[in-house]
């Protein structure tokens, strides 16, 4: 008994060594270049300044209940992208795209939820999110169905998808669904389609549903014959389509399953966070969502502590920057380290003296894939 | 006498993995100029061993010596500083670079900080007349038929200075002709003065070429000796500790109605190139209809057509009398068809997946493996019981039915494919190199099974580049030969010169 879990945390210190590690390591750099920057600020060069903004930074997302709530608000969209993001990866894809994604789930709930704001929140709430959902589902389908059809690389149509998107989606909310009695182009209030506060301030039932969903996408990819074809179409799919699989059939359903995911992501920051559409409302979710799928090796579990260390991250900002004035930007520097050195895994080997691995982990193939190699068809 | 160290000693070499002693107190040695042959089972430790010599594992105890000197190699670059060079058991070359580019991957000739693709190129062309062969460096190397790749895998180590050369089952893809060639580039080589490590589970080519021969089993040394005092026989029994029927009796066909049949079926291969011109074929219930060939005569784009992986460009193919034509895999495999194919990594397994879900991808959504609505849920505790049992029904050496495919030998690999396509009762089994890289004992087990599924009824297409197989296993035999069917022979007539020539020259010898 003993020796099985000493194998199962050994196994699980080895998938994820290098996320913990690459975070570690990109929270260092990233102190490095506050404490750099001090220097030419007011206060002059301060060596411990990174302890000090790390500190706030932790206070900030879990230092009291509505600190944790506010973390778990934002990780819900994350938890949902990354899933999105990750369930690609799975089948070998590389979806772009959750950003457009998240944006016509958001749009889609907002219109939707602004139209039942008045009917009961047992009806409103569900139709909305639901609506969002589809959307996105939708939106996904399409560069899916083109690479199943036309070979199209999926990372080229849904990053012109995402463009398209948001163009589509300006004109909508200007000329089509525009409220009235608003001095800009919006939609109009949610009323009683906004998602139902469970606890404190602002702890949305949109919570629970990501977390519902990290357990039904592990059960569909462990436990389930879909999932079985969807990892071995990402695994070989040349094994897949000896083995009589379709990997067209799959491909397309993956980028549909993955764009509903998304789609949810953009309904449950609609419904729980924004309240309404309006053009340049922020897609930081969907780009977010590649560095969580990343950082949590496409796995749900994984995806499930990035999410929430980014939320933190999202969560803690603020009051590190009202209190240290270290910016807020310096998240961004994080994440991006972050990428870089899961991308480059030597860095972090050489660092920490951990022997190579014996493959390059899935998520990593398909984002270096060249993009010669196609699907055979 | 010989007062000179030898060029490589292996000593004390043990090496553990999770569940498995792959190498036990292993002493090797080998002399320059000689050629030292390794032979064993599936899963005895061979790659393993050669793997710690080229510093892809670590042993766990054990001392390496170049030429008298403890050295120590941790990672292949220290290896090719000290003169090893390594082909491995499963292809390393990159496809869609030049045979040159893949020949200088990491030992680039620079001019400036430009490659100097050209100078390479004249380099590799004059090594390539001293070794005695001739390969254009500037094709990309998935235009090369294997046993060309073969060659190149070979000029990339020498290229690299390499005075040590290691073979890992060299002539297991190549045909008898291809075999001959590349031993005379190794005799040339053996002449140079190179030590030389091969190993293959062919005894006869074993006891054609090597100097000395030492058998592993199970880890262990069990003797070394040379090929004038000993026979196939008895290395055979050295190896699987247990006498072994080097040849199996088929015994008589008793062939029933037609289960394949093709009708002037037309395929094209991937270049656009009609592989197979027109090929009428009938394989009965009941019978081995073996397809002998030289590789690339059509016979992969035939097998494709016929599972569904290729779409005909003509002709019919029909299964017990209805058409199934370009028909997906998916409906032909339900229709009763079995296939063991020729490339075995690339199709028939999912490396990074258990044995278990591989001892099932082609059943994954049936009953009893799979339950439910649809059948879409995962019955782990079915697929558990089948894996046991096929395990061991096929005798694969594993440490358990959970270890990644991926760290199986590669004999072993081949028997989860084997196991499972001969798995429940099928109409049609198509074997395409069903015994590539197998130990005389499992081919034996293979040939055996393979029978008693004709005796049962089944309809076996076999395609083989080894013709003793296909002469020793076929109740007829077809000769394929660019694209056609040349001949087809009843296999109680069958000559093997006369199936040579034809293989080598097509319609044009029959005559
Ligand atoms: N990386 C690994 N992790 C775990 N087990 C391994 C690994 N590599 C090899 N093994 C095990 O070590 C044993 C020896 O394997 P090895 O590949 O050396 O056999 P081999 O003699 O080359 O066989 P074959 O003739 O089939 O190629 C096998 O039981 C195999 O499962
Ligand atoms: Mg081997």
């Amino acid at each position: 008994m003993r020796q099985r879990i000493a194998r199962r945390l050994s196994a699980a210190w080895r998938t994820a060594s290098i996320p913990v590690l690459s975070t570690a390591l990109a929270l260092v750099v990233a102190g490095v270049v506050v404490i750099a920057s001090s220097a030419f600020t007011g206060n002059g060069f301060q060596p411990l300044l990174p302890v000090g903004a790390y500190l706030q930074l932790f206070v900030g997302a879990f230092g009291s209940t509505t600190a944790i709530g506010n973390t778990l608000v934002a990780a819900a969209p994350l938890m949902l992208g990354g899933l999105a993001v990750g369930l690609g990866f799975k089948a070998g894809l590389f979806n772009i795209g959750v950003a457009g994604q998240f944006l016509a789930g958001a749009f889609a709930a907002a219109v939707v939820g602004a139209s039942l704001a008045t009917s009961t929140g047992i009806v409103a709430v569900p139709t909305a999110f639901v609506a969002g959902a589809l959307a996105g589902a939708a939106l996904g389908f399409i560069p899916g169905f083109l690479k199943a059809r036309t070979g199209a690389h999926e990372v080229v149509t849904t990053i012109m998808l995402n463009n398209a998107i948001g163009f589509l989606l300006t004109w909508g909310v200007t000329d089509l669904v525009r409220a009235p009695g608003f001095s800009f182009p919006r939609t109009g209030d949610l009323g009683n389609s906004a998602l139902p506060i469970l606890l404190g301030r602002n702890l949305h039932i949109g919570v629970p549903i990501a977390f519902l969903a990290i357990f039904v996408i592990r059960w569909l990819l462990e436990r389930t014959t879909v999932g079985f074809q969807i990892r071995t179409v990402g695994a070989n799919p040349n094994a897949a389509r000896y083995a009589g699989m379709s990997p067209l059939l799959v491909i397309t359903f993956t980028m549909a399953l993955s764009g509903l995911l998304a789609g949810m992501a953009g309904a449950v920051q609609m419904l729980g966070v924004i309240g309404f559409y309006a053009s340049g409302i922020s897609a930081n979710v969907g780009f977010d969502s590649i560095a969580v799928a990343l950082l949590g090796r496409s796995n749900p579990i994984g995806i499930l502590f990035a999410a929430l260390l980014f939320g933190a991250f999202r969560a803690g900002a603020p009051l590190m920057q009202i209190t240290t004035s270290v910016p807020v930007e310096v998240i961004d520097i994080i994440e991006a380290l972050v990428i870089l050195f899961l991308a480059a895994e030597l860095i972090v080997r050489r660092v920490f003296r951990i022997r190579a691995a014996r493959a390059v982990p899935e998520e990593i193939a398909t984002v270096t894939r060249t993009w010669g190699e196609q699907v055979a068809r | 006498m010989n007062e000179r160290p030898p060029a490589l000693e292996m000593r004390g070499i043990t090496k553990r993995f999770p569940g498995v002693l792959a190498n036990d107190d292993i002493t090797f040695d080998v002399r320059a100029g000689e050629i030292h042959a390794l032979l064993g089972e599936n899963g005895a430790g061979k790659t393993t061993l050669m793997n710690i010599l080229y510093g892809l594992v670590s042993p766990d105890t054990g001392e390496v010596l170049v030429d008298g000197t403890p050295v120590t190699i941790r990672d292949p670059s220290n290896a090719i500083a000290q003169g090893i060079g390594m082909v491995h058991q499963h292809f390393m070359l990159v496809p869609v670079l030049t045979v040159a580019e893949n020949v200088i991957l990491g030992q680039e000739l620079l001019r400036g900080p430009f490659l100097d693709l050209p100078q390479a190129a004249r380099r590799i062309r004059e090594l390539a007349t001293q070794l005695g062969f001739d390969v254009d460096p500037d094709v990309r190397i998935e235009q090369l038929p294997v046993g060309q790749q073969q060659r190149v895998e070979i000029l990339k180590a020498i290229y690299r200075g390499a005075r040590i050369l290691v073979l890992d089952e060299p002539t297991a893809v190549l045909t008898p002709q291809e075999t001959v060639e590349v031993f005379t580039v190794l005799r040339r080589l053996q002449a140079d003065g190179a030590a030389i490590v091969f190993i293959s589970h062919k005894l006869e080519e074993v006891l054609a070429i090597a100097d000395r021969i030492t058998v592993i089993r199970r880890g262990k040394v069990v003797g070394t000796r040379r090929p004038s005092e000993t026979s196939d026989v008895d290395l055979a029994v050295m190896m699987v500790g247990r006498e072994v029927l080097l040849r199996v009796d088929r015994g008589k066909s008793h062939p029933g109605d037609v289960v394949l049949k093709t009708e002037g079926l037309r395929v094209k291969d991937d270049r656009g190139h009609e592989a197979v011109r027109g090929v009428d074929l009938e394989v009965r219930a009941g019978e081995i209809l073996g397809i002998a060939g030289v590789a690339g005569n059509g016979q992969d784009e035939l097998v494709d057509a016929l599972v569904g992986l290729r779409r005909p460009a003509g002709g019919k193919v029909l299964l017990g009398g209805a058409e199934i034509t370009g028909a997906p895999t998916r409906r032909i495999r339900d229709l009763g068809v079995a296939h063991v194919p020729g490339d075995r990594q690339r199709f028939g397994l999912v490396l990074p997946y258990p044995v278990e879900d591989n001892l099932v991808l082609t059943s994954f959504d049936e009953p009893p493996f799979a339950t439910g609505p649809l059948n879409l849920l995962r019955n782990d505790a079915a697929i558990d019981e089948w894996s046991e049992r096929l395990i061991k029904e096929f005798d694969i050496r594993t440490p358990s039915r959970d270890v990644r495919a991926a760290t199986l030998s590669g004999g072993n690999q081949q028997k989860i494919i084997v196991a499972r396509e001969f798995r429940g009762a099928n109409r049609l089994v198509i074997l395409d190199q069903p015994t590539r890289g197998l130990d005389v004992g499992s081919i034996e087990f293979i040939h055996r099974r393979a029978i008693e599924k004709r005796d049962a009824g089944t309809a076996i297409l076999l395609t083989s580049a080894d013709l003793d197989e296909v002469l020793e296993l076929s109740d007829r035999i077809a000769v394929m030969f660019r694209g056609h069917i040349v001949a087809i022979f009843d296999a109680a007539v069958a000559e093997r010169d006369r199936i040579g020539l034809l293989m080598a020259k097509g319609g044009a010898a029959a005559a």
